[in-house]
């Protein structure tokens, strides 16, 4: 299946990126042949809505699964509408997290792990 | 006698005095026998209440326009998540989200959507007390808790400040949208400003947005004797007006405390009010040619 996982940089070997919305890149993965794409994410500046914005990309993107450090409030509602699942907590490469979502270690999140406005720094 | 004026009291920086500028200067021009209103555009923590002690008469709801959607006519075309700039509208498909919070009530969604699938619905954002202080007429918002929209407020109570006599604007602090939504289009604002570099770098930044709007106005400098003399180092290189300096006086400090107004604490206030008010009104008269 297809998944995305926020990230730091454009490869495999990226850090992945804790922040949903402001995330520097979503990584396209197919989980099976670890085949993937690198998209930059456009919304890293965004006035508001970023974390709305994001979800459109990876649904578009056709992404069944997002993997991440934290999602907020409206990330999480917007990819539940897309039927995509969530599963926060995700860390160091990007590689690393997709390996642990195939051993099954991550678990999908209910809900947001962190309110709005998390990923601003603010 | 066409004496009607509105007056916006604003700052850069937070807690310098607009407050207790704006009351002072409510009051002192009612005491002098004219109509003046006082009108809380800071919306969301207004306090001149606190100092005015108003009698409310009136209070009323304020609501804007979201977008709501019918989903049995949404054909999934996405024109809507695509024309909003603040994704507060947004499809997935046929599923199509609504984050009102997120809505600034352009209405582009619901021209753009071919199929009329999307509705006008209300949405309570805050509220608008009327009422008065003895002669001071009182107006002043109240942005909902937790809501975010405050200029769509401040508009509303800005379409409530009286056709005559004097307007006096209690505007919130910042330069950004709610500021600029408190004084566009008044006829002079007093910028309330302290001598230290937070007061001046914020002093700064309200000087370029009140030329950008093109407003005349003057600086109060207040505590004026504390901190360093670059505010007026600024102000006389910039051939900005100072209309009125405010010691750092404990006698202030301790009437605001209590609510009280400084023109009842300390009589010699008054006259620093009265001159102020006289400043202002000459230079608003000298520039409409009177």
């Amino acid at each position: 299946m297809k998944i995305a996982i926020t990230s730091t940089g454009e490869t495999l070997d990226s850090p992945v990126d804790p922040r949903f919305g402001r995330a520097a890149w979503f990584i396209i993965v197919d989980s099976d042949s670890m085949e993937f794409e690198a998209i930059a994410n456009d919304n890293v500046g965004a006035a508001g809505g970023a974390g709305i914005s994001s979800a459109k990309v990876v649904i578009d993107a056709g992404a069944e699964a997002v993997l991440t450090g934290n999602c907020g409030p409206n990330a999480h509602r917007s990819l539940a509408a897309g039927g995509v699942k969530v599963y926060t907590g995700a860390a160091g490469t990007v590689k690393e997290a997709v390996e642990k979502f195939n051993s099954g270690e991550l678990t999908a999140a209910d809900g947001p792990s962190v309110g709005s406005h998390f990923g601003t720094g603010i | 006698m066409a004496d009607s004026f509105v007056i916006a009291v604003a700052s850069g920086k937070g807690g310098t005095g607009k407050t207790t500028v704006a009351t002072n200067l409510a009051l002192l021009i009612s005491r002098a026998g004219k109509k003046v209103q006082y009108v809380d555009c800071d919306v969301e923590e207004p306090n001149g209440h606190i100092f005015l002690k108003p009698a409310i008469e009136k209070t009323e709801a304020v609501t804007v326009a979201v977008p709501q959607v019918e989903l049995d006519k949404c054909t999934g075309c996405g024109k809507c998540g695509e024309i909003c700039q603040y994704s507060a509208i947004v499809a997935f498909k046929k599923n199509v989200l609504t984050f009102e919070q997120l809505c600034h009530s352009c209405g582009g969604c619901m021209l753009v959507c071919p199929t009329n699938a999307i509705k006008e619905k209300q949405k309570e954002i805050g509220s608008i007390d009327h009422g008065s202080a003895d002669s001071v007429g009182f107006v002043q918002g109240r942005l909902q808790i937790g809501d975010v929209r405050s200029p769509a407020l401040i508009r509303q109570v800005r379409q409530r400040t009286a056709a005559e006599g004097t307007v006096i604007i209690d505007a919130p602090p910042g330069t950004s949208c709610p500021v600029i939504e408190a004084v566009k289009g008044v006829d002079f604002v007093l910028l309330v400003t302290e001598p230290t570099p937070f007061g001046l770098n914020d002093l700064m930044l309200a000087v370029g947005m009140v030329r950008e709007l093109k407003l005349p106005f003057a600086v109060v400098i207040n505590r004026s004797d504390v901190g360093d003399d670059k505010v007026r180092q600024y102000c006389r290189a910039e051939e900005i007006d100072v209309a009125l300096e405010i010691p750092d006086d404990r006698r202030i400090a301790e009437a605001y405390s209590r609510g009280d107004m400084v023109i009842d604490v300390l009589g010699e206030y008054q006259k620093h009010f009265a001159d102020l008010a006289e400043h202002i009104e000459g230079k608003v008269y000298a520039q409409r040619g009177l």
